[in-house]
């Protein structure tokens, strides 16, 4: 793919991931492509199932067996699936950091945010222990937790929502990684604590230089947050392109039908619309596109094989071969 | 912070010691005929009966009974007993130092066993050596203490004669090999209890986010089993190890009796033998109260391990 | 190029599983055919004397040998599985049937019974079982039928304190407020609604409880506290052997076996029926 002429920072080229179960092969990614550019925050968006999360977590080789991934993710020119333990230990953390959706279970619940912190800064730094407890209430300082020093001591069950998940994020980014992945970092969270926690994302990708992939279902925080897009249906990138153009324009029909379903309040008293049907079971995938049996562009071809993701205008993919008409219907 | 919270416990725990002495106080008063030839015994003479009736008031309404008991039991007075003719007290006191050690001795072993057996079945879940700890202590389960120990003693004092054939003496280091065979009993019959839950208990904790949020650290495996799973583990595991003590005491009664162990076991076997009815209330009432205290330890230690226990 | 680590199958799993539920199927299954028909099974009378074959080492003839009497070993085992079954279903039902009734009671309606009950349970629970067993036991002194009555004074509280959680949860359920605005009365609500789903996890609790209650049950007959000789049960048998153990192990050994086996099978078929619980819901 040609993207602006700029050097991908990372890029995932043809991931795979199933996991075997009593009832078969459960394909949870099923070949996804896409890359990320430095300081670029690209969103990954989908609903519930379609293995976005998978995705993240497998770019870190976090997924445990029964868990089986294939594919390549290539990070600075070098390929994390082939790396041996101890260099993905670098990386963990120290390059590339992850913050999870639900920071009470995230955070070990019997130590201090401080210790939590502080092994990080350990693993990945020279600091000695007065250079890493220094760093710490920096760090506490810098996702604007008050008192920084004082809550270092503090267990993440006497933090509130909104402050576990800024302890969550310091100590994800003790030690300056490159790029966070940000698995629906802000669902768990009320509303107005979610706009802070993207807003205090956006601060810290400025100010450490960071690109960040962000996961999540809803749509609003793309479009307040996210330069790129990549959409996820079942398993495979149907779409990615610069969200601007993918919101005013989209061109697979699944996107359509996403964008189509946000309720609008500037209208007046519209119908809720929603895609029918389900999801395909993650155990029986169709043969052509995974997205055919709910489609109202759908035609003959689209159920012979999968179609494939490639560029229908610059900067933009789709993986349908009908796009033509779903750009015509959405403008 | 933990100061108030033992306080709050040892106040919950006050109830539970007035039920104590309610169910002691009723047993004896279960049986057939009056407490009076119970507690003297057949022989007992009408000055007996006098003498008897003053310090317990039995000639008195059984609530005010109840009062004579409980100012007894603050004196420190729990009867005498009928056929070995001591006060019950100092009875107890000379044999609950050996049940306590031989108690811990085995508490001890219990854990260095389940832990790390645990641990290893978790680490390799249905693989073959998951299967075969689970099946030996399946087995475990289902044998009981007195075939255990008899076994044991079999081969390994009566056999090989590696170990004294039961019996106790004085001085600590040789209190504790008289004591291994029946604390090695009891501790593989008590891992047999611990090990299921552990191992589940640790299979939960290496799938918990934050396991793979400190991997994701880039923390070595070593740390994050040290330091993460460790820890939370071992909450779980001082939480089952309190819950089983009556399972612990329980087996010592039994293992006492195998291994002739002068203690308090021994002692409420016999008593019973001997029909030695004050002696049997002391012990109850001694060991429920023991046993409550125990309890309340393994509270303070996994409050002390869990910072989110002392807040509620 | 691929990252992964030994899948393994569910399948195989699956297959384990149901091994242990048949093995524990049998096992029990032979303890209630030497139970019920211990005349069949035994080769000869359990309580014959054959001075010439005095503690026989197992043979072709005695297979689990013969005591210091000359009994036959493995006749007095077979015919002692009777007494264990007992022992095992006299020391649950009581509390089973009584527990799970109170237990439900209380999960119903809660309020200062539930105050109570919790009192109740907190003594019972951290309690050594063994010793409040054995305490009644000596007032009431040794025996059998007076070991029933002080296991199950005691054992009720259990299946009382499950009952009364699974209840609890039901109680909350869709289908439980759908009887109530049928305007069904509370007993039929908690009879016929909510106890049988909160069943199956009592059913496995008593699997695992008789084989408690052999443990038990067969510990105060080695002390003499619970069957009284010349009573052939397991643990009886295995307190005659006992000054035997060097010079004729058989005879407290086969005894024992038979105690783990039973238990084993308890313990198999209970694990079995909860894995069973769990698939369909």
């Amino acid at each position: 793919m040609t993207s602006t002429a700029r050097d991908p920072l990372l890029s995932v080229e043809d991931l795979r991931v199933s996991f075997g179960t009593a009832h078969g092969q459960l394909i949870a990614v099923d070949g996804v492509d896409f890359e990320v550019g430095p300081g670029e925050v690209l969103g990954i968006a989908g609903e519930s199932g379609s293995g976005k999360s998978v995705t993240l977590r497998s770019i870190l080789r976090l997924v445990r067996p029964p868990g089986h991934v294939s594919g390549k993710v290539i990070w600075r020119g070098r390929d994390l699936m082939t790396l041996s333990e101890p260099e993905l230990r670098r990386v963990r953390g120290g390059e590339i950091a992850v913050i999870f959706q639900e920071p009470m279970t995230a955070l070990n619940p019997v130590l201090t945010v401080g210790t939590q912190i502080r092994e990080n800064l350990k693993e990945h730094t020279t600091l000695d222990a007065a250079g890493r407890q220094a760093r710490a209430v920096e760090l506490m300082d810098q996702v604007g937790i008050p008192a920084g020093k004082t809550r270092l001591e503090d267990y993440p069950h006497q933090f509130s929502g909104g402050m576990r998940q800024r302890a969550m994020i310091a100590i994800a980014l003790a030690s300056n990684p490159s790029l966070l992945l940000a698995d629906e970092p802000t669902t768990a969270l009320d509303v107005t604590i979610q706009d802070q926690i993207l807003k205090l994302i956006l601060r810290l990708r400025q100010e450490l230089n960071m690109s960040v992939i962000l996961v999540t279902h809803d749509l609003g925080v793309i479009a307040q947050t996210c330069d790129r897009l990549a959409v996820m249906y079942a398993g495979r990138v149907v779409e990615t392109g610069r969200v601007a153009a993918l919101f005013r324009q989209p061109r697979h029909a699944y996107t359509l039908g996403l964008l189509n379903s946000v309720p609008r309040a500037d209208l007046v008293r519209q119908p809720l619309a929603s895609i029918p049907g389900q999801p395909p079971s993650p155990t029986t995938m169709p043969p052509g596109c995974p997205f055919a049996p709910r489609c109202r562009f759908k035609v003959g071809p689209c159920d012979d094989a999968v179609p494939p993701l490639v560029e229908v205008a610059p900067d933009h993919r789709s993986a349908c071969i009908r796009h033509q008409d779903v750009a015509g219907a959405g403008a | 912070m933990n100061l108030n919270y033992l306080v709050v416990r040892l106040v919950q725990i006050l109830p539970t010691f007035l039920l104590i002495m309610v169910v002691a106080f009723v047993l004896v008063r279960l049986l057939p005929g009056d407490p009076s030839s119970a507690i003297l015994g057949l022989k007992a003479t009408d000055a007996d009966v006098l003498r008897l009736n003053a310090q317990y008031g039995l000639d008195k309404p059984i609530l005010v009974q109840f009062l004579f008991f409980l100012r007894n039991f603050f004196q420190g007075n729990l009867g005498d007993s009928i056929i070995l003719k001591v006060p019950v007290t100092s009875l107890i006191l000379q044999r609950l130092p050996v049940t306590l050690l031989l108690s811990a001795f085995a508490g001890l072993l219990s854990l260095l066993l389940a832990v790390p057996l645990a641990f290893l079945a978790a680490l390799n879940r249905d693989a073959r050596t998951d299967t075969v700890i689970r099946v030996l202590f399946q087995i475990g389960l289902s044998m009981p203490v007195f075939y255990l120990g008899l076994v044991l003693l079999r081969f390994f004092a009566v056999g090989l004669r590696w170990f004294p054939v039961g019996g106790f003496s004085d001085n600590l280091g040789s209190d504790l090999y008289h004591l291994f065979l029946p604390a090695l009993t009891l501790a593989l019959s008590l891992s047999a209890v611990l090990m299921r839950n552990l191992r589940n208990g640790i299979i939960e904790v290496l799938n918990a986010d934050y396991v793979d949020f400190a991997r994701a650290k880039g923390l070595r495996s070593r740390l994050v089993l040290g330091r993460h799973v460790l820890r939370n583990a071992l909450i779980s595991t001082v939480a089952l190890f309190g819950l089983n003590i009556g399972t612990l005491i329980g087996g010592a009664v039994i293992t006492e009796s195998v291994f002739a162990i002068p203690g308090v076991g021994r002692l409420m076997i016999e008593s019973i033998y001997g029909r030695d009815y004050p002696v049997i209330q002391g012990l109850t009432l001694a060991l429920a109260i023991l046993v409550s205290l125990v309890f309340l330890a393994t509270d303070m230690v996994q409050a002390s391990l869990d910072p989110r226990i002392a807040q509620r | 190029m691929s990252v992964t680590l030994a899948t393994p199958s569910f399948l195989r799993a699956g297959g384990r599983r149901r091994l242990s539920l048949g093995i524990g199927t049998v096992l029990l299954a032979a303890l209630m055919l030497f139970s019920l028909f211990p005349g069949f099974f035994a080769p000869y009378d359990p309580i014959a004397f054959d001075y010439q074959h005095l503690s026989a080492p197992p043979s072709l003839a005695h297979w689990f040998g013969t005591d210091n009497f000359g009994r036959d070993m493995l006749s007095r085992v077979i015919w002692a599985s009777r007494v264990d079954l007992e022992i095992a279903l006299f020391c649950t039902l009581f509390p089973l049937i009584f527990g799970t009734i109170v237990g439900a009671l209380i999960g119903f309606y809660g309020g200062w019974l539930d105050a109570v009950f919790g009192r109740l349970v907190d003594l019972v629970v951290t309690f050594p079982f063994l010793v409040i067993v054995i305490a009644i036991v000596a007032v009431l002194g040794p025996g059998l039928i007076n070991m029933y009555i002080a296991v199950s004074a005691v054992g009720w509280v259990f299946y009382a304190k499950l009952m009364r959680a699974d209840i609890q949860v039901q109680k909350h359920s869709d289908y439980a407020a759908a009887a109530r605005v049928l305007g069904y009365d509370s007993a039929r609500i908690i009879f016929r609604h909510l106890l049988p789903n909160a069943i199956t996890p009592i059913i496995v609790y008593w699997m695992t409880d008789m084989a408690l209650a052999l443990l038990l049950g067969s510990s105060l007959g080695y002390l003499g506290l619970g069957a009284q000789p010349p009573t052939a049960e397991w643990g009886v048998i295995i307190a005659d052997g006992k000054n035997f153990m060097s010079t004729a192990w058989w005879i407290s050994g086969f005894p024992g076996i038979a105690i783990v086996l039973a238990g084993v099978g308890f313990s198999l078929v209970g694990d079995g029926i909860a894995d069973l619980f769990r698939k369909r819901s």
